[in-house]
C-alpha cells in the first residue's frame, strides 16, 4: 500500500441554512481512514456523526473543505463506497433478492450476472432461503442482514455504516455484529475499510481499531482512541473495561468552548429530559452501593440503558446543580443528596431553586415579570435561540426548558396559543377557556 | 436455452384453466378501446346525421363511449400529475408559482375550462368529432387532475429520507430512483385518488358531453348528453335508464378496474402493519394464476425494468456532474434567480393586461353586481356545507364506532358518491314548480347533494379511528350522552370532519354552476348566484362575462381556503391529533 490513505477528509465544515443564517454542524473535521482499518465515529446525538458519515458518502455536499476517496474529491455518490443505515432502508416493495440486485441492475450490470452476485451475497451473509420474501416478512435482523448483503454485492472499497445494530434487539445486534466481525477477520469481504457511527461505547470498543471521539455543538473532534485488542474482544476482560472506561471519561470531559463564536450563556442546547428521569437517576446514585458517588459505564449497565440515554441524564444533573459530572464519575452534590431524601412538594421547592441556575430558565422567568400581563410567545423565544442553535436543537432546548419550568412551577405554557405564562392561580384567561376542564379536573 | 421471441405464448407455455378466462377479458379490454376510439375519427356532420336518442338500444354503446372518455381524462390525469408534482416537488421555484396556480385552477368552475377550451379544440380540428371529443376529455380531465396532483407531491414530499439515501448511495440515476422509488411509494395514494376523481367525474360529464357554448351545441353521443336530452324532453324513464347504465358500468370498472389496482397497489404499502384484511380482487388473482398472462406479465415487467432502468452511461453522468459544477462556479446564484423572477414578472404583466382588455368592456356597476351575487352563493354554499355536517357528522361517528356497520356501509356510501346528483335535479324542479317555491332558497339543497358524502365518509374514517382505549376508559368513567360527545367523539373526529368539510365546501362551490340553474323540459329555473350567472353567460357566449364569473368564483374559493380553511385545519391537527 503507498502512504495514500483511502479516504481522506480535510477541514470539512457543513452548516445547514436555518431561518436566520446558518448554523454549524461540522467545524474543520480532519480524518484519514486507510486500507484495514475499522473506524468507529462516536458520539451523541448532535455531534454531526451521521452528517460526517453521509458528507464521505457524497449525500450531503460539505460547505468547505474536502473529502478525497482513492485519490478523487468527493462530489456525489463514489463508486467504491457502500452504505448501510440505522433504519435498513429496503425497498418494502420487492423481494430480498430484487432489494439486493437493484443496486447492481441500477448500474446496468445484466441480469444473469447480477442475480448471480445477489445470490453470492445473500449466501454469504447467510440469507439462504429468504431470497423470494418480502422484507415485511422478516425480523428487523434478517432485514438488516438484507441491507448488508445489499452494501457489499457492489463489492465496494469501503463500507460505511450509519448506527447499522441500533434498531436491534441487544440479542440480535451481537449476533450479526458477530458474524459481521468474523467476515471480516478471516477476509471473507473484499472491503478494504470500514467507518462505522455508533453512539454505542462498547460497540464501538468492540469493533473498532480506532475510534474518533466527536463532541457536539459544533460537530468536532474531540480525541482519538486507538484500540489494539486483538479479535474476538472478550467483553468481560479487564482490558476491554478499562478501554471503555477510557472512552466514557473522554466523553464526559467538559469539552473546551468551542473556537468559534461567542455563545450567549442561555443559548446552551438542553437535551429534552423528563424530571422522572432526573429523580430517578438521582435516588439510583444516592442510593447504596453508590452512596452519592458512581462510574457512569457501571450505572449504564445496571440500568439496562445505552450512552445516548444516560448522558444527556447525567449532564441534566450537572446543568441543574444536582450533580457533578467529569471523567466518566457522577458524584452528588448537597442539592442532590438533599433532593433525593425530601419529599414530593419539598422536592419541587429545591428543583425551583435549582432550574432558576439554568441561564434560560432564569431569563424565560425575567421576561415574563418584565411584561405587564406576565405573557410571551414561544416564538419570541425560540427566535432569540436560533439565533445560535439550529431550529431542532432550538425547539428541543425551549420544549426542555418549559418541562422544567412547568415542574418548578415557575411558568405555565399553553400549547394552543403558544405561549408561555406566568402561572395565574385564579383568574383563568378568555384564551384558555376550553382547556378548563381538563385542568380543574386534575387539580381535584 | 432461453428463446428470443416470446410469440405465439400459448403454444410454447401452455394454456391453464385461467387462460381462458383471462383471453376473454384481455379480448374485451381491446375491444372497449378500439370500439370507443373508432367513432372520434368521424367528420363533425355525422354527429347531425345520427343525433344522439332516447332509445334504449344506444345505451350500450353510449356508455362505452363515456366510460372511455372517464378513462381517457384519468391517464392524462395520471400523466399530468406525475410530471407537475415532480416539477413541485423537487425544483424550489418551481414550487413557489405551481402550487398556487394548483390551489387556483382547482377552484376555477369546469365550464370555466370548457367554454375557452372547447373553441381550441375545434380549431385545431375542423369539422371532425376530434375536436368535440378532447375538448369533452380535457373538461373531465379539469374535474379529475388535481387531487391526483396534490397527492402526488404529497407523497414525493414524504419519501423516507434514509431510502432516498439509500437509493443515491446505490447510483441510482433521478430517472431510475423515480420509477423505483419515488412512483411505487406514492402509488397507495394515487390508486386511491383516482378513485376518487372517477367518481367525482361523472357530476361533470353531462356538462362536458352535451356542449353547448354560445353558437357551439354539439351533443357527443354518451350517457351525460342522453340524460341531457332526457331532461330537455322531460323524459322520466330515460333519466332512470341512464342511472341504471351508470349504476352498471361503476359497478363493471370497479370490478374490473379498481379493485385489482387496490389489491395490486397493497404491495407499495410501507411499514409491516397493516390495519384489517389485504383487500382482494378476484381479476387479479386470474391474472397472477393465468400461465400464459404470467409470460407476458415477465416480459412486461422486463421490458418496463430495462426502460425504468436505463441510465446514461457512468463517464456521461461524471461530465454532466463537472459541467454543472462548471456553470454553478461561473454563475451566482442569484443570476437564475433574476432570469427566472423576470420572465415570471413579464408573464403576469401580460396576463393582467391582456385580462384587464378582455374585461374592459364591463361596467363597474355589473363587477359590483357579479360581486353580490358571489355572496349570494357563498351564504349558501357555507350555509349547506354546515347543514350537512350537522346532518351526517353524528351519523357517521355512529356508524364510524360500529366496525361492522363500517364494513357494510362504505361501499354503499362510494357507491353512492358515484352518483351524479344532477339526475336528482328534474325531481327538485318538479316539486319547486309544483308548489310554488323559492328557487333562491329550494335550489339550494342540490348544491350539496353530491358532495355531502365527503362529510359521512370522513366522519366514519374518524370514528373508527379513534382509539379503543380511549373510548373504554370513557365509559369506565361513566362519560356518557352530551359529555361523551364533546370530550371524547366530536375532538377524536374533528380533524376528520374538517377535511369532510373542506372537500364539500370546494365541490359545493363547483357544483354550484349546475344546481343553481335548473332545467326540466322548457321550464328553467334560476337561482341568484355566481353560478347561474355564469352558466347564463356560457349560453349566450359571452367570454367577457364567463372570466369575469369564473375569476370571481376562484377568487371566493382561494380566498376562503387560505383565510379560513388552512388555519382551521392545522389548529385541528395541532389541538385533537391522536397519538
Amino acid at each position: 500500500m503507498p502512504d495514500e490513505p483511502l479516504l481522506r477528509v480535510e477541514k470539512l465544515c457543513k452548516s445547514f441554512p436555518k431561518a436566520s443564517g446558518e448554523v454549524l454542524v461540522l467545524d474543520r473535521i480532519d480524518l484519514e481512514v486507510r486500507a484495514g482499518e475499522i473506524v468507529g465515529l462516536l458520539g451523541r446525538s448532535g455531534s454531526g456523526k451521521s452528517t460526517l458519515l453521509r458528507s464521505i458518502a457524497g449525500l450531503v455536499q460539505p460547505s468547505s473543505g474536502s473529502v478525497v476517496f482513492e485519490g478523487q474529491p468527493v462530489r456525489g455518490p463514489v463508486q467504491g463506497v457502500a452504505m448501510v443505515f440505522q433504519g435498513f432502508a429496503l425497498f418494502p416493495w420487492l423481494t430480498v433478492l430484487e432489494n439486493v440486485t437493484l443496486g447492481l441492475r441500477a448500474l446496468g450490470v445484466d441480469t444473469e450476472t447480477a442475480r448471480r452476485r445477489a445470490l453470492a451475497a445473500i449466501d454469504l451473509i447467510g440469507l439462504d432461503g429468504f431470497e423470494s420474501a418480502y422484507p415485511r416478512e422478516l425480523s428487523g435482523g434478517m432485514q438488516q442482514r438484507v441491507g448488508f448483503a445489499r452494501a457489499l454485492v457492489v463489492e465496494p472499497k469501503l463500507l460505511l455504516m450509519d448506527e447499522p445494530f441500533s434498531a436491534l434487539d441487544v440479542l440480535t445486534a451481537e449476533t450479526l455484529r458477530t458474524d459481521f466481525l468474523d467476515l471480516w477477520t478471516e477476509r471473507r469481504l473484499d472491503i478494504l475499510a470500514v467507518v462505522l457511527v455508533t453512539h454505542n461505547i462498547e460497540e464501538a470498543v468492540f469493533l473498532c481499531d480506532r475510534v474518533v471521539v466527536l463532541a457536539p455543538n459544533p460537530g468536532r473532534i474531540a480525541a482519538e482512541i486507538t484500540i489494539e485488542l486483538p479479535h474476538p474482544r472478550d467483553r468481560l476482560s479487564a482490558a476491554f473495561r478499562q478501554a471503555v472506561e477510557d472512552v466514557y471519561a473522554l466523553l464526559t470531559e467538559r469539552a473546551p468552548a468551542p473556537a468559534r463564536g461567542v455563545e450567549a450563556p442561555i443559548a446552551r442546547h438542553i437535551r429534552r429530559v423528563s424530571v422522572n428521569l432526573i429523580a430517578g437517576l438521582v435516588e439510583t446514585v444516592a442510593a447504596p452501593p453508590y452512596d452519592g458517588a458512581a462510574d457512569l459505564p457501571v450505572v449504564a449497565h445496571t440500568l439496562h440503558l445505552e450512552l445516548d440515554e444516560l448522558l444527556p441524564v447525567a449532564e441534566a444533573l450537572h446543568l441543574l446543580g444536582l450533580a457533578e459530572v467529569a471523567h466518566g464519575d457522577v458524584v452528588l452534590t448537597d442539592a442532590g443528596r438533599a433532593y433525593a431524601r425530601e419529599d414530593t412538594q419539598q422536592r419541587k421547592r429545591l428543583f425551583c431553586e435549582q432550574a432558576l441556575r439554568v441561564p434560560l430558565i432564569a431569563h424565560i422567568r425575567d421576561v415574563l415579570h418584565a411584561r405587564p400581563n406576565g405573557r410571551a410567545p414561544r416564538l419570541r423565544f425560540e427566535t432569540e435561540l436560533e439565533d445560535h442553535l439550529t431550529e431542532q436543537y432550538a425547539r428541543e432546548t425551549l420544549d426542555a426548558a418549559i418541562e422544567w419550568g412547568r415542574y418548578a412551577e415557575l411558568y405555565e405554557y399553553d400549547d394552543v396559543s403558544r405561549e408561555l405564562l406566568l402561572e395565574q392561580p385564579q383568574t383563568a384567561a378568555p384564551a384558555s377557556d376550553a382547556d378548563g376542564p381538563a385542568v380543574q379536573a386534575t387539580d381535584r | 436455452m432461453q428463446r428470443r421471441y416470446a410469440f405465439p405464448i400459448a403454444l410454447r407455455v401452455g394454456v391453464n384453466r385461467w387462460d381462458l378466462l383471462a383471453a376473454a377479458l384481455a379480448l374485451g379490454a381491446v375491444a372497449f378501446v378500439v370500439a370507443a376510439m373508432q367513432p372520434m375519427r368521424a367528420p363533425l356532420a355525422a354527429l347531425e346525421a345520427a343525433p344522439v336518442s332516447l332509445d334504449i338500444a344506444n345505451l350500450p354503446v353510449y356508455a362505452l363511449r363515456t366510460t372511455f372518455r372517464m378513462f381517457a381524462a384519468l391517464a392524462l390525469s395520471l400523466v399530468f400529475a406525475l410530471a407537475v408534482g415532480t416539477l413541485a416537488a423537487r425544483n424550489l421555484r418551481a414550487r413557489a408559482i405551481v402550487l398556487p396556480l394548483l390551489d387556483v385552477a382547482q377552484s376555477v368552475p369546469v365550464l370555466g375550462y370548457l367554454s375557452f377550451t372547447v373553441v381550441v379544440f375545434l380549431r385545431l380540428f375542423p369539422d371532425s368529432v376530434l375536436g368535440a371529443e378532447l375538448a369533452a376529455i380535457f373538461a373531465i380531465f379539469t374535474s379529475q387532475v388535481w387531487n391526483v396532483t396534490f397527492s402526488f407531491y404529497q407523497s414525493l414530499r414524504t419519501v423516507p429520507g434514509e431510502l432516498h439515501d439509500a437509493a443515491r448511495s446505490m447510483h441510482m440515476s433521478a430517472w431510475q430512483r423515480f420509477w423505483h422509488l419515488d412512483v411505487p411509494f406514492a402509488t397507495p395514494g394515487l390508486v386511491w385518488n383516482l378513485m376518487v376523481s372517477m367518481s367525482g367525474g361523472w357530476f361533470f360529464v353531462v356538462a362536458s358531453e352535451a356542449i353547448s357554448v354560445g353558437p357551439w351545441t354539439i351533443p357527443l353521443p354518451g350517457i351525460g348528453s342522453y340524460v341531457a336530452l332526457a331532461i330537455a324532453e322531460r323524459d322520466l324513464s330515460a333519466v332512470g335508464w341512464a342511472l341504471a347504465a351508470m349504476l352498471v358500468v361503476i359497478a363493471l370498472y370497479d370490478v374490473f378496474v379498481f379493485r385489482p389496482l387496490v389489491a395490486w397497489s397493497d404491495q407499495f404499502r410501507l411499514g409491516a402493519a397493516r390495519t384489517g384484511e389485504a383487500p382482494r380482487s378476484w381479476v387479479l388473482s386470474v391474472w397472477r394464476r393465468t400461465q400464459a398472462l404470467r409470460t407476458l406479465d415477465a416480459r412486461i415487467r422486463a421490458l418496463l425494468r430495462h426502460a425504468t432502468l436505463h441510465r446514461a452511461p457512468v463517464a456521461a453522468l461524471a461530465r454532466r456532474a463537472r459541467v454543472r459544477d462548471l456553470a454553478r462556479r461561473f454563475s451566482a446564484p442569484w443570476v437564475g434567480a433574476l432570469a427566472w423572477w423576470t420572465v415570471l414578472a413579464a408573464l403576469a404583466a401580460a396576463s393582467i393586461g391582456y385580462g384587464w382588455h378582455f374585461l374592459s368592456g364591463i361596467a363597474a356597476r355589473e363587477w359590483l353586481q357579479v360581486f353580490l351575487l358571489g355572496c349570494a352563493t357563498l351564504v349558501r354554499v357555507i350555509a349547506l356545507t354546515l347543514l350537512a355536517s350537522l346532518v351526517w357528522i353524528p351519523i357517521g361517528v355512529a356508524i364510524g364506532l360500529r366496525p361492522r356497520w363500517t364494513a357494510r356501509v362504505q361501499p354503499l356510501v362510494q357507491f353512492l358518491a358515484a352518483v351524479p346528483a344532477n339526475l336528482f335535479f328534474p325531481l327538485a324542479v318538479f316539486v319547486i314548480v309544483r308548489w310554488q317555491l323559492n328557487p333562491d332558497i329550494w335550489l339550494s339543497p342540490l348544491i350539496v347533494l353530491g358532495a355531502q358524502w365527503y362529510i359521512l365518509f370522513n366522519a366514519i374514517a374518524g370514528a373508527s379511528a379513534i382509539p379503543q382505549d380511549l373510548l373504554e376508559i370513557a365509559r369506565s368513567l361513566h362519560v356518557r350522552r352530551w359529555l361523551r360527545w364533546r370530550e371524547v367523539l366530536l375532538p377524536g373526529v374533528a380533524p376528520y370532519a374538517v377535511t369532510g368539510a373542506l372537500t364539500a365546501w370546494g365541490g359545493a362551490w363547483n357544483a354550484t354552476i349546475v344546481a343553481e340553474a335548473v332545467r326540466w323540459g322548457d321550464q328553467r329555473l334560476l337561482a341568484h348566484g355566481l353560478g347561474a350567472y355564469i352558466t347564463v353567460q356560457t349560453e349566450a357566449g359571452d367570454y367577457a362575462r364567463i372570466a369575469l364569473g369564473v375569476a370571481t368564483m376562484a377568487a371566493f374559493v382561494v380566498t376562503f381556503n387560505r383565510l379560513l380553511w388552512r388555519p382551521l385545519y392545522d389548529a385541528m391537527e395541532r389541538r385533537f391529533r391522536l397519538g
